[in-house]
């Protein structure tokens, strides 16, 4: 297979440049939202009206510096028929990936 | 087929108005819960900023209580809209500077707009006749349902049978005679019922789950708005009130000391809002000078600063003071004595 970077070579690696596609009908989009400095429940209540303006499938993630972040985004989230994909601490920094859910 | 009827119920994270979800919830009413944050509430604050407090849970007792019940759960910011209510309180302000009486009256009107927006049918919340001397008397009751705007949509199901009957109750959505009779501050029915429903590890804050019901934070909040000279207040300063000592030699300024590295680490975010002051010299605290000092006040400041660190004893110690443009310099000053701070100046 020539490579489509256009570097002309033959690899046997298939580079996919459409867009990911969620339930091969809607295009995931991937959003952050700041929350850091703020502490809780206002990295929540953030995540929630972010969350309100995306729709089923498409990813949030969350940066945030409040630890309780790790405790009640994943709480939020399990309350509203929301997935946390990832949850990652490291350098007083809390970053959250979220898929938005159907609820 | 009757219709489901929809319930919205205020949650603060107590015990109180978890019941009540429950025991709507158990007539076969969609219960929703609904938080409101004013940006005074205790829920994971200091916590989130104290090194010592580390060590705690930091679970939100709201999204604790709506997923031990299984439903929803609604946090509202209130912040900006809530100003209103603690500058002008109109029934007055509690033993601190809660103002408890339009608080309830404002969250039971704020929760009206909501089920109107939301297609909900009624209110329900947590109170108690006599459970608290100033929000939740018999007297106050209906103050609360007229004011709010509510009227008789708002069922308070853990002492409806003390009350006249509100509409939900009227109309059959819910069954008045499994509602609750409760009065007085005794906790006993409430653990009872949380026991016969199976609930252990509840919250029960002692002070409540509010600052504003608390002497020190009331008393700082005084002392910010009187050192301002109006009531006007901005989510940082509310904020700022929760963490290390205050203290105020002159009414033209005064420093907010880190008590512990957490909070040294949550003032270093405020670096580029205020002039902050470290001990170079020696280990110390951060300090964020906040006001119009003068220069003199300024080396006062210093003096105090070098108190807080390990360098109290020495001669002299070297305090780097940072200004809000980033300009830096080092003033040598001798720790101010202890009897030369008078209790006064502790906010
Ligand atoms: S304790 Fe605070 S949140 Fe509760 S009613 Fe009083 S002022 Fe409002």
């Amino acid at each position: 297979m020539v490579c489509i970077t256009g570097c002309k070579k033959a690899h046997n690696i298939t580079f996919i440049l459409e867009p990911f596609k969620y339930k091969d009908t809607t295009i995931m989009t991937i959003e952050t939202l700041n929350a850091r400095r703020l502490l809780c429940p206002l990295p929540v209540i953030r995540t929630q009206d972010k969350v309100k303006q995306l729709n089923v499938g498409d990813r949030l993630e969350v940066i945030c510096t409040d630890p309780g972040v790790m405790q009640d985004i994943p709480a939020w989230c399990r309350i509203n028929g929301h997935k946390v994909i990832e949850a990652t601490a490291g350098n007083h920094e809390y970053i959250l990936l979220i898929e938005v859910g159907s609820s | 087929m009757s219709k489901q009827r929809k319930a919205i119920a205020l949650i603060s994270g107590g015990l109180d108005s978890m019941l009540a979800a429950k025991t709507i919830m158990e007539q076969g009413v969609h219960v929703e819960g609904i938080n409101f944050f004013t940006g005074f509430c205790v829920e994971g604050h200091t916590h989130a900023i104290r090194e010592k407090d580390k060590a705690k849970p930091k679970r939100n007792n709201s999204l604790w209580v709506a997923e031990q019940l299984g439903m929803k759960l609604h946090i509202v910011d209130v912040i900006e809209e809530y100003k209103n209510v603690l500058i002008n309180p109109k029934h007055g302000y509690g033993a601190h500077m809660n103002p408890c009486l339009d608080c309830k009256i404002f969250m039971v009107n704020k929760a009206k707009q909501w089920i109107v927006e939301n297609d909900f049918d009624f209110i329900i919340t947590g109170e108690v006749i006599g459970q608290r001397p100033m929000s939740q008397r018999k007297a106050t009751m209906p103050i609360v349902a007229k004011e709010s705007g509510a009227d008789d949509l708002l069922l308070r199901p853990l002492c409806a049978k003390n009350l006249p009957a509100t509409l939900p109750e009227r109309e059959g959505w819910v069954d008045r005679e499994k509602l609750h009779d409760i009065t007085g501050r005794s906790r006993k029915p409430q653990i009872a019922m949380a026991e016969q429903f199976g609930f252990d590890d509840y919250s029960q804050p002692a002070g409540g789950c509010c600052f504003l019901t608390d002497k020190s934070y009331s008393a700082k909040l005084v002392d910010l708005w009187k050192s301002q000279g109006h009531k006007e207040y901005q989510l940082d300063d509310v904020m700022l009130l929760k963490v290390g000592r205050h203290i105020r030699p002159q009414p033209n300024f005064k420093l907010i000391v880190a008590r512990e590295e957490g909070e040294g680490r949550f003032l270093q975010g405020y670096k580029n809002e205020f002039i902050s002051m470290i001990s170079l010299s020696h280990r110390g605290p951060l300090a964020l000078i906040d006001g119009t000092p003068s220069a003199e006040d300024l080396y006062l400041a210093a003096q105090i600063t070098a108190r807080f660190g390990q360098g109290r004893e020495a001669e002299q110690v070297d305090i780097n003071v940072t200004m809000i443009d980033g300009s830096e310099r080092t003033l040598q000053v001798k720790p101010i004595k202890d009897e030369d701070m008078p209790k006064a100046w502790y906010v």
